[in-house]
């Protein structure tokens, strides 16, 4: 047998073709003109596309009525409005109702204390999400703003007027069930995921299973009317912690075991080599969970704890059935007005815009996340 | 514990494990003396795995004594705690923390485990990086690195926690051939030293150079035991015969 040559010289280095260049005009050649069909499907598309943003620009800018005249003080004459109905947008009633949709009954001259709540959430969040506060330090700054939030929402100290909380509603209500139920449940799912592989606590072990197959198996909507009906008949009389509480407690621990399913998934995937070098080294079981199994554990499963955070942060708007008065409780309830009867679009509009704003900043920085973990696990 | 419990520092006595019905450690004895270096090689599936990690308990056997360090292994966890800091572990598939740079690796345990200051920690970890070679690449995370630059920083993590034995479970045999020398001259520079060492691998040269113990394995059981030389030139039983065969062949 003989060997034989192949290549006398090496190839010589040449440019990449230009079919492959990168660039707008190029990748639009490629994934969207490539054949006479796909050409006619994105013309099509771009047709509908054009004329769709051209129609909701019409509706929602150009013939939109952005304010009516008030004919008595307090009472607004809603007939620019009837008359623009079908083509243009009516955002008066949004003019005349943004403070009831965002603070619910919360009285009127005290609603700067619940503007301020959520200004204070969103910079917590902000925050929170720099990973230059990721501290110790950084549960005190959550326990200091949340009850700051809790003096200003309730007031009744500092010579702040006392808000019951049936009068809390709006924005702060949403965000409120949000946060605790998501910086609540967060902890006990990695406790109770842990629980579930614990192999040294059969018990502990069961009573995650047990936790976590009996929330999932029943509806959010069962638990929410459970908490705000049901459990008061099950508590001594004179017990009987207000309805907010109640339902926060089911949303968290209805979140707490969805979440503890991903985190698992999380722990399950990771290789069993790491837990044995971080035995081999004699790290303690907690040294271990914490430094090296969740840090790991928790990054291959970020996608899908956003995932269930996103869909977390919409379902607070279930609390509607049991008559708590969130962000979208107040828009229905202030669509309720006769005058403003027939523009709910408009309203459900805004609301779906506020929503949006929250959930898509959560998707955008999640991925923000993913890509700098990966640039240490880049091989 | 008696006399020679001080002197030893690994002792295995009649040690049997099952894996559900299989019988995978069948009466196992075997001492190991301070600054000893044993080399255990056998077949695939014959139990140097299951042996090696039964010395520091990342499995569990099921009759017969282990005394590591003068410490019997039991199920108190204290004993156990002490066990693991004084034996350091090399995997065939390196287990280094992908997520903590090839720095934070190393000083990881010296820090929690051993309670050593962090800058302490730190300057020991680069004189460890520096004996395998790779300072330069401390900032550096796992996934950056060759597979034998990962495997060296895997032996100098385990130093970090200046073990008195250590455990090598076919540390080159994931590496490719250009690889494999320097891991192993880092191990010879290890023997050298004085380190006591437990040594699973099918590296004859190795084994012929820093052992003072083969020990072969096949079934479950220890079939033959001695000096490398005479076991590599005179093997009495006919499974060493056969393995040896088999590896020569293979090489
Ligand atoms: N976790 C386990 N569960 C069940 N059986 C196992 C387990 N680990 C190992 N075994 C079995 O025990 C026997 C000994 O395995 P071990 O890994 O110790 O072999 P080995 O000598 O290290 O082999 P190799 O050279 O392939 O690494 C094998 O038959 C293997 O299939
Ligand atoms: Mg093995």
């Amino acid at each position: 047998m003989s060997t034989t040559i192949v290549a006398s010289s090496s190839v010589p280095t040449r440019e990449q073709p230009s079919a492959l260049a990168i660039g707008p005009l190029a990748w639009m050649r490629v994934n969207l003109f490539n054949s006479w069909i796909s050409s006619a499907v994105t013309l099509l598309l771009l047709y509908f596309g054009v004329k769709w943003i051209i129609s909701f620009v019409d509706w929602a800018f150009l013939h939109a009525v952005w304010s009516v005249p008030e004919t008595a003080p307090g009472k607004l004459d809603p007939t620019a409005c009837r008359d623009a109905k079908g083509f243009g947008a009516c955002w008066a009633v949004i003019g005349d109702k943004y403070r009831f949709i965002l603070f619910g009954r919360y009285p009127f001259d005290e609603q700067w204390r619940a503007a301020i709540c959520i200004v204070l959430f969103i910079g917590l969040y902000v925050v929170s999400a720099m990973r230059r506060f990721w501290r110790a330090e950084l549960v005190l700054i959550w326990i200091g703003v949340l009850t700051a939030i809790g003096v200003l929402m309730w007031g009744g100290v500092f010579g702040l007027l006392y808000v019951p909380q049936d009068e809390w509603g709006g924005l702060p209500i949403t965000l409120i069930i949000a946060t605790f139920g998501l910086a609540l449940s967060f902890p006990l799912a990695i406790f109770v995921a842990l629980g579930r592989r614990s192999t040294e606590l059969p018990a502990v072990k069961l009573l995650c299973v047990v936790y976590v197959e009996l929330i999932r198996g029943v509806p959010l909507i069962a638990w929410l009317f459970m908490a705000s009906a049901m459990f008061p008949l099950f508590m001594p009389v004179g017990f009987n912690p207000d309805k907010l509480l109640r339902v926060q407690v089911a949303v968290v621990l209805f979140a707490g075991a969805y979440l503890a399913e991903i985190v698992r998934a999380g722990l399950q995937t990771l290789p069993k080599g790491q837990y044995e070098a971080a035995d081999a080294l004699g790290l303690s079981y907690w040294h271990k969970t914490l430094f090296i199994i969740l840090p790991q554990a928790l990054r291959l499963v970020i996608p899908p704890l956003v995932n269930t955070f996103i869909g977390f942060f919409k379902d607070t708007s279930l609390v509607l059935i049991v008559g708590i008065f969130d962000l979208l409780t107040a828009g229905k309830v202030a669509l309720a007005e006769p005058i403003w009867q027939g523009y709910s679009t408009e309203v459900y509009v805004v609301l779906a815009a506020i929503y949006f704003v929250f959930c898509w900043s959560m998707a955008r920085y999640s991925r923000g996340l993913e890509t700098e973990f990966n640039k240490s696990r880049r091989r | 514990m008696s006399e020679s419990n001080t002197e030893a520092a690994i002792v295995l006595d009649k040690v049997n494990k099952w894996y559900g019905a299989m019988h995978v450690l069948r009466d196992v004895s075997m001492t190991v003396k301070q600054k000893e270096k044993v080399v255990v090689c056998g077949p695939s599936g014959s139990g140097k795995s299951t042996m090696i990690r039964c010395i520091n308990r990342l499995e569990v056997h099921q009759e017969g004594r282990i005394v590591v360090d003068g410490t019997e292994l039991t199920d108190d966890l204290r004993a156990l705690d002490t066990i693991r800091r004084e034996v350091g572990m090399v995997f065939q598939s390196f287990n280094l923390f992908p997520h903590l740079t090839i720095l934070e690796n190393c000083t990881l345990a010296p820090i929690w485990v051993r309670k050593m200051p962090k800058d302490e920690a730190e300057s020991l970890a680069m004189d460890f990086l520096r004996r395998v070679k790779i300072p330069e690449q401390a900032k550096k995370y796992p996934g950056q690195l060759s597979g034998g630059q990962q495997q060296r920083v895997a032996i100098a993590r385990a130093l970090c926690m200046k073990p008195k034995i250590m455990l090598f479970d076919e540390p080159t045999s994931a590496l490719d051939p250009e690889m494999i020398k320097e891991v192993l001259d880092t191990m010879i520079g290890l023997a050298e030293d004085g380190m006591t060492m437990v040594c699973v691998t099918h590296e004859m040269g190795f084994a012929r150079q820093v052992a003072d113990r083969v020990v072969f394995m096949d079934q479950g059981e220890i079939v033959e035991s001695g000096k490398p030389s005479e076991m590599f030139e005179n093997p009495q039983t006919d499974r060493l015969k056969l393995f040896l065969s088999q590896i020569l062949r293979g090489h």
